[in-house]
């Protein structure tokens, strides 16, 4: 019973989205077509790859589905498979043993779909640039339509990134 | 002629609404966690979103993988013109019972069985082996549950036990409807992979159940899975509500009587939506082991409900 009087005490915590000059949102490298964006607009299933990350950007990540973030509210959902996605979510270099895995989700992933990148790693390896385990950014693999860059970038700044992706960002 | 006609909107209205009835159990538990959390029609923009998208088949499927959607959805939809939704009797009440809205749902509960089996992914024979073990012992208990009304009717017509009820209305708190109210309630929640024993909001693959067998589906083929999902836990919530307290079902087919059913049937689906987000938010999930002492509960709770109610005949 406790829990629902805490429950009743705590009022929703979740934080708005603004749109922030001074953050370096997103990059669009390619363009999402119109019908995936009219498809996407309400609702998009995220799946979420690891290739090689450090886990930071997972922590960020998972930031998202708190109360404080809940991307929920904008129809972002993440999905156990990439058969059910419209939206790879991709972190880290990609690793040399990732290449392929990477390669085979992303055909596994129904049209129409968008990549984005997450974090400095997956658009330049980062730290880990030129090691021999590696194979390069997410884009040498897989065609990338957003990059959001930072090491890691806030759960808000991916946020900003997905939504301005598909055009939803909220307008001041 | 009216009643066929009330039947065939009584499928549409159901069609219409069970993904709204989804959603609405969501945005109620995002809210009990202190989120803002999906407006409760978001699950609409997501089915049209499915149908929109391309479909990818695993080329180890067979012509099970592609043919199971269809009777899935086309089962499910089958059993909404036998259950008493706004009115009863209904002329359907002729073609099918009790017998034939279990054996419906378990007909789509196998074929998704064999459809997880199909591709021969790891996570889908996972998930079809448990989806059979809770299928197993909850199934027979839907039908018992009910069948402890049916002693009272004398009937295993939905629409004659209905009736029945409506016309005995202290019926409604004898010892055989609450203990199957009980009954059908536990096995309501896994049949429809909600709380103690699935998790309809996991996204990790070895503690799925339902999800586990569908993740291989894509495009309109999920979408098909999804709606009958949410049209299958609008039967159940309505089993409940009009089974057990008939009131505001329409007994004469007057515009005035149809529009209160349709009020009344959207007040207690709401009332059983909340209640089981309430439910999900307090409990955590049952570890694989104990789902089956859980469903024996429930089983014997129905064989008690249809021993009293023959014993109090």
């Amino acid at each position: 019973m406790s829990l629902f009087a805490k429950i009743w005490r705590t009022p929703a915590v979740t934080e708005a989205v603004g749109q922030d000059p001074e953050a370096q949102v997103a990059v669009v490298a390619r363009q999402i077509g119109e019908r995936a964006r009219k498809l996407f607009g309400r609702s998009l299933h995220i799946v979420e790859v690891d290739a090689g990350s450090c886990n930071g950007c997972e922590l960020e990540i998972s930031a998202l589905g708190n109360p404080y973030y809940d991307m929920e509210r904008f129809g972002l959902h993440f999905v156990a498979s990439p058969r059910h996605a419209d939206c790879l979510l991709v972190t880290g270099p990609v690793t040399r043993n990732m290449a392929e895995p990477l390669k085979r989700t992303y055909d596994a992933t129904p049209d129409p779909k968008i990549v984005i990148a997450i974090g400095d790693c997956a658009i330049n390896c980062g730290v880990f640039k030129d090691s021999y385990a590696v194979v390069g950014g997410v884009d040498k693999v897989i065609p990338v339509n957003v990059f959001v860059p930072g090491c890691p970038p806030e759960p808000v700044d991916i946020l900003r990134g997905i939504l301005s992706a598909l055009d939803r960002l909220p307008r001041k | 002629m009216t009643g066929y006609l009330l039947e065939i909107s009584q499928a549409l209205m159901a069609l219409a609404l069970a993904p709204g009835l989804v959603g609405f159990v969501r945005w109620w538990k995002a809210r009990l966690q202190g989120r803002r959390g999906a407006p409760p029609w978001l699950v609409y923009y997501d089915l049209r979103k499915l149908f929109g998208k391309e479909v990818v088949i695993s080329k180890n499927a067979s012509w099970l993988f592609r043919f199971t959607p269809y009777l899935v959805f086309s089962s499910t939809l089958a059993v909404t013109l036998l259950v008493p939704l706004i009115a009863a009797p209904l002329p359907f009440d002729r073609v099918g019972d009790l017998l034939l809205v279990v054996y419906l749902l378990l007909l789509g509960t196998f074929f998704l069985a064999l459809a997880g089996l199909d591709p021969g992914t790891a996570f889908g024979g996972m998930g079809a082996s448990r989806e059979m073990t809770i299928a197993a012992i909850a199934e027979p208990t839907i039908a018992l549950s009910i069948f402890g009304l049916a002693v009272g009717a004398g009937s295993t017509n939905l629409g004659r036990i209905v009736a029945q009820t409506l016309a005995h209305p202290g019926a409604a708190i004898s010892p055989g409807h609450l203990l199957g109210f009980a009954a059908l309630f536990i096995v309501m929640l896994a049949e429809t992979g909600r709380l103690p024993v699935d998790n309809p909001s996991t996204h990790l693959e070895l503690t799925m159940i339902h999800e586990a067998m569908t993740l291989e589906y894509s495009g309109r083929y999920l979408a098909l899975i999804e709606w009958a999902a949410a049209l299958r836990l609008l039967i159940f919530f309505s089993l409940l509500a009009n089974m057990f307290a008939p009131w505001g079902v329409a007994t004469t087919l007057t515009p005035v009587a149809v529009s209160v059913a349709v009020i009344a049937l959207i007040a207690k689906l709401g009332a059983l939506g909340l209640v089981v987000a309430l439910l999900e938010t307090r409990l955590a999930k049952l570890r694989l082991f104990r789902v089956p002492e859980l469903l024996a509960v429930s089983f014997v709770l129905a064989l008690l409900a249809v021993t009293s109610s023959f014993l109090l005949r």
